[in-house]
């Protein structure tokens, strides 16, 4: 049976070196829906997304507690592979980052080192058509994929991310780097996507967590003085924007904060 | 801002006249002469060289045809064929590329991409100590060490002096050279790229190989090419190690002596000026300058035709 819950994070906890950065976040997050993180600046939301996708293991001295278990597995438990981790849950960054090759290698790089044996001119159409870039690239598959715009390179990034199938879609405030019209476009392109992929998306934007979000987790600091973040509130989008049950949630999502 | 003092109302006026400021045209003119100097010092090398070189083929029995397409070369009897000393400068700084390079690469992959801030900082002074070893020692490295060794592993085959010999100590001369250079250009390839392929489930080995390494190459040409005009440029431990008289052969294991090998030795000797030996040097430095140039051309085609251009 297909799980409900696309990955779920119990009592984890996230320290570098012996600084906690995120402390105890409890989260069911729900497949084929868009999951946002939001929050002030430097309460762990980006720390909380990386360690979904096992990205933290590349900062020295970072490591968790609690579980993550994704289809009843511990992505941190000894046995795990973290390469085959990152297959599965894609990551879209902040600035695009393409690789300094060709339109169509950026797609077929990531296909097929993980062992894509198919019609990969096949792979790269699809890819490219499921992240609405197909129609302005596919007369110059052969240029060099930083010859394209910015909304255009981050749209690139989420047809690399698909092309190797994973289940849930990592995106770390995808389109803060980008005018307002690409941006547009990555959030329509976010409501196709998750008819196939779980969505988490960290972003500063409230109005665009509010427009694209199925549910919203509200993280800040836990309390006064503490560099802890936390996950203070987490339910339905509409509910965190209209009728939260957090004080600190109402007057961040109002504006009133600080 | 309410500020009250004469000085800080003074502060507030301003006055839009250009203004002539002679700290920055002294900087910009001394900047200028550094820049300039480089490129007048390289055209008084050319043109001595030139002026020289062309003493050398004026002399009636020289031809162009007698230097670049024999074999032998002894002016003081009329033999002119600069090939015997190419060959061997060809045969040792190939077999200096074929250790420096791979090396290299693979030890500046190693510090950049894989290393802990502690083997680094261990390791990296210890290549650049190799760095700074005098290139007569490593003359003799070869001779009384190296060639030792080879000896007793090809026996009789292999001559006391030999350009395999001397090219393999080359090659460690050169080694932290192409290193260094090279962990340099893969340390400024951006993070995000890494982050990018480690996010779609690429392992170490193929983010460094196909991600890093590619983006890397322009600098590691650069590397290519400073570590190839080096080898080419050696003196003392071919002129140490590889032996003396020139001899065209493509056989590391015998004795031949290298153009700058030649030019050490026979300028160290009697010569009087005018005489064809002493014209006969600038000739082999001229097409010693034209053969690094050519090669410099050459890779940097080689990079251009393979680099990945990021931003």
């Amino acid at each position: 049976m297909e799980n409900k819950y696309a990955i779920e994070a119990n009592a984890l906890s996230i320290y570098y070196g012996s600084f906690m950065a995120v402390n105890n976040v409890d989260m069911l997050i729900e497949a084929q829906k868009i999951t946002a993180i939001i929050g002030p600046s430097g309460c762990g939301k980006s720390t909380l997304l990386r360690a979904f996708n096992r990205m933290n293991d590349f900062v020295p001295g970072c490591h968790v507690t609690g579980e993550l278990l994704m289809q009843g597995k511990n992505l941190y438990s000894k046995d795990i592979d973290p390469v085959e981790v990152r297959r599965k849950i894609g990551m879209v960054f902040q600035k695009p980052n393409p690789f300094p090759k060709s339109i169509y290698e950026n797609i077929a790089w990531g296909a097929r080192i993980n062992g894509f044996k198919g019609n990969m001119d096949e792979l790269v159409e699809q890819s490219l058509l499921g992240a609405a870039l197909w129609d302005e690239v596919k007369d110059k598959l052969q240029d060099s994929a930083y010859a394209l715009s910015g909304g255009q390179q981050q749209r690139l990034c989420i047809a690399r991310t698909i092309a190797i199938q994973p289940e849930i879609i990592l995106m770390d405030e995808p389109a803060s780097a980008l005018d307002p019209i690409s941006t547009l476009r990555i959030e329509e392109l976010m409501q196709e996507l998750k008819k196939n992929y779980t969505i988490i998306i960290v972003t500063h934007n409230m109005q665009q967590a509010a427009r694209v979000s199925d549910y919203t987790a509200m993280m800040m600091l836990d309390k006064e003085g503490s560099r802890s973040g936390t996950v203070i509130e987490f339910s339905e989008t509409k509910r965190i924007f209209t009728n939260p049950k957090d004080k600190r949630t109402e007057d961040y999502v109002t504006g009133r904060f600080g | 801002m309410n500020l009250k003092s004469a000085e800080a109302r003074k502060f507030r006026q301003f006055d839009l006249k250009k203004k002539f400021r002679i700290s920055e045209s002294i900087i910009q003119a001394s900047l200028f002469f550094a820049g300039i100097l480089s490129i007048f010092i390289t055209i008084a090398i050319v043109y001595e060289l030139g002026k020289e070189a062309m003493l050398f083929f004026n002399d009636p029995d020289v031809t162009l045809g007698k230097f670049l397409g024999t074999t032998k070369w002894q002016p003081g009897i009329g033999q002119y064929g600069i090939w015997a000393l190419v060959s061997a400068t060809l045969v040792t700084s190939f077999i200096a590329m074929v250790i420096s390079l791979p090396l290299g690469l693979a030890s500046a992959i190693y510090l950049s991409e894989y290393a802990s801030s502690k083997a680094r900082s261990i390791l990296k002074p210890v290549l650049e100590i190799l760095a700074g070893i005098p290139t007569v020692v490593y003359g003799y490295f070869a001779l009384l060490f190296v060639t030792p060794i080879l000896k007793s592993i090809f026996g009789d085959q292999i001559q006391v002096y030999n350009m395999l010999s001397a090219g393999l100590v080359m090659g460690i001369m050169i080694l932290p050279l192409i290193s260094s250079m090279s962990e340099d250009a893969l340390s400024a390839v951006p993070r995000s790229l890494r982050e990018a392929a480690y996010a779609m489930g690429a392992t170490k080995v193929e983010t460094s190989l196909q991600v890093v390494l590619p983006a890397a190459l322009s600098g590691i040409g650069a590397a290519l090419i400073v570590g190839i005009s080096r080898a080419v440029g050696e003196t003392m431990i071919v002129a140490v190690a590889a032996g003396s008289g020139p001899n065209f052969t493509f056989d590391p294991f015998k004795a031949a002596e290298t153009m700058t090998g030649h030019i050490a030795r026979i300028s160290g000797g009697d010569l009087s000026y005018n005489s064809i030996d002493y014209t006969s040097l600038f000739a082999i430095a001229m097409m010693l300058f034209l053969l690094t140039l050519v090669l410099n051309l050459i890779s940097q085609q080689i990079v251009n035709r393979f680099r990945e251009r990021y931003e």
